[in-house]
């Protein structure tokens, strides 16, 4: 070891750990946005009309606030674990900065109409090539710390992150593989149902992978280290990791039920995922469970309300997302904004709050203080943004529902009893709520940037030095 | 459904690229001692890096 001297590379996790906070705002400003256009039409004004906006939402909330959570945290947790200080010299930077070139192309290009048109996907051929190469690096990053660990364990969490990153790159090199006609300009490799099962394959893994494996890597370490108690079951964290990795990859069919994929691989797709309820409750629980015996610590400590609820979440949208894929529940909810309302109960309960709780545990530390500027203020932040998740969840599965059951009723002569539009006025209202809880959860957020520079101000920055082994025997 | 032709193979290779992680990560003793880790993360001290501080004076002198 070279003693005193070597430090952790706490610089990339400072400036990730920031700019998670900066592109919540964005991303979650701009779903505002594009709620309230939904409730007051007349807001859709040039090309920052919906259709624009809403994959520019999707994209800075998943990969900008999204994954700058996740590059933080897993490289906090890479190094902690491994004792030892990120691999990669200037590979480390250029992630930071790669990555903010990415979604700065990504604001600029998806407004002005730039888009491969495909779900999670929609940059456009000279993007999807630099975002190759930050995560190719990010990979070697990653699993050259793990490479150079100096304990020869390595942690769960790090498992979950691995894998993460190691999935999202076959994934984005299959779905994006396109015929480039102009720099700003592709046509994908696919056509017609092969392009779609690809598309899906590719959407739902992201969901396993991105915003579930990577984040579960968030859970396993932050969690244990917020409630100062061992996970509940190690061993419980292992068989789950396995278990997700094994059984994920065909859950995409799901997306696609009554098309013209065929019927025997929509319920393949099905079948995998019900099978997919056992490990994500396996987690769900063990994570709870963490706290067993130490609930108390729960009614004052607002960063572990945080983590506790995302869980709480994350549990539900594991039951309802099995739940809806069913054939026969999808074709109610498949359309409607149910699944609207199912993708937030995952992307603001589970994906936001576990963010959010394991940034608050990293600020102080990596600002050099010994905790956050106002904790009345995180806990501030937890019950808005508990609000507005709910009210945002609670106002779809309403509207998603009554549009289920409007589209589907026929009169007694066969005809539909409904007209399309007698459903969108019908959901006006639950539209209004949605939006609300919305600009409540986006309030949480500035609160959140507030605390955070109050926190920063003042504060000398120094990178820890790398911690020896606390066991002897490796 | 040609697609299936690369996605079924695709998963197939996987299964076998897990399941060669999963043999080295139990061969290797990864998993010999399941209960352990999960205390060892609590041990690492990364407490508030306040620069000068008692605290990051005690890390280092802990580190010799």
């Amino acid at each position: 070891m070279s003693g005193t001297q070597t430090t952790y590379n706490d610089k990339v996790v400072r400036q990730f750990a920031v700019m998670t906070v900066i592109w919540g705002i964005v991303g979650m400003l701009v779903g505002v946005i594009i709620a309230a256009q939904l409730v007051w039409p007349e807001l859709n004004i040039g090309f920052l009309h919906f259709g624009r906006l809403r994959p520019l939402h999707t994209n800075a909330v998943i990969f900008a606030f999204g994954g700058c959570a996740l590059f933080a945290t897993s490289y906090w947790c890479v190094q902690r674990t491994s004792h030892a200080r990120l691999w990669g010299g200037p590979l480390v930077p250029f992630t930071f900065w790669g990555w903010q070139v990415v979604i700065v192309l990504a604001a600029v290009t998806l407004p002005l109409g730039m888009t491969q048109g495909k779900e999670y996907a929609e940059l456009e051929w000279p993007i999807d090539i630099l975002i190759t190469l930050v995560w190719v690096s990010y990979a070697l990053v990653f699993f050259g710390t793990i490479a150079k660990r100096t304990v020869s364990h390595i942690y769960v969490a790090n498992w979950f992150f691995g894998g993460f990153i190691l999935a999202v790159a076959l994934l984005h090199l299959v779905n994006s593989a396109a015929v480039p006609v102009s720099l700003t300009k592709s046509y994908s490799a696919y056509s017609g149902v092969q392009d779609a099962m690809i598309q899906w394959w590719y959407g739902h893994n992201a969901v396993g992978f991105f915003l579930t494996a990577g984040f579960l890597g968030m859970m396993y370490y932050f969690v244990p280290k917020q409630a100062g108690r061992p996970v509940y079951s190690y061993r419980l964290s292992v068989v789950h990791f396995w278990a997700l990795i094994f059984t994920y990859m065909w859950a995409g069919p799901h997306h696609l039920h009554y098309t013209a994929l065929p019927d025997w691989t929509q319920s393949v797709g099905m079948v995998f995922s019900l099978i997919l309820l056992a490990p994500s409750w396996g987690g769900m629980i063990n994570g709870i469970m963490t706290l067993s015996g130490a609930w108390h610590k729960l009614r004052d400590d607002p960063i572990l309300k945080f983590l506790i609820t995302s869980l709480s979440f994350y549990g539900m949208s594991t039951f309802e997302g099995p739940m809806m894929s069913i054939k026969t529940v999808n074709a109610l909810s498949h359309y409607t904004d149910w699944t609207v309302g199912h993708v937030h109960s995952g992307a603001l309960g589970w994906v936001a709050m576990v963010s959010i709780g394991s940034i608050y545990y990293l600020l102080p530390k990596l600002f050099g203080k010994t905790e956050m500027f106002s904790t009345k203020l995180v806990t501030v932040h937890f019950w808005i943004a508990t609000i507005g998740t709910v009210l945002y969840i609670a106002s779809m599965w309403i509207a998603g529902v009554m549009q289920g059951l409007m589209w589907r009723a026929v009169n007694a002569d066969g005809t539909l009893a409904y007209s399309f539009v007698e459903s969108v006025k019908g959901s006006y209202p639950f539209w209004a709520i949605r939006w609300l809880g919305g600009v409540l959860f986006l309030t949480g957020m500035l609160i959140m940037a507030y605390n955070m520079f109050r926190t920063m101000a003042g504060g000398k920055t120094q990178d820890a030095p790398v911690v020896v082994p606390a066991a002897h025997h490796a | 459904m040609e697609i299936l032709y690369l996605l079924i193979p695709v998963s197939v290779v996987l299964v076998f690229a897990i399941a060669v992680a999963f043999w080295w990560s139990v061969r290797s003793g990864q998993f010999d001692d399941l209960e352990g880790p999960a205390f060892k993360i609590l041990m690492d001290d990364d407490g508030p890096n306040i620069p000068n501080s008692a605290s990051t004076r005690k890390d280092d002198s802990e580190k010799v």
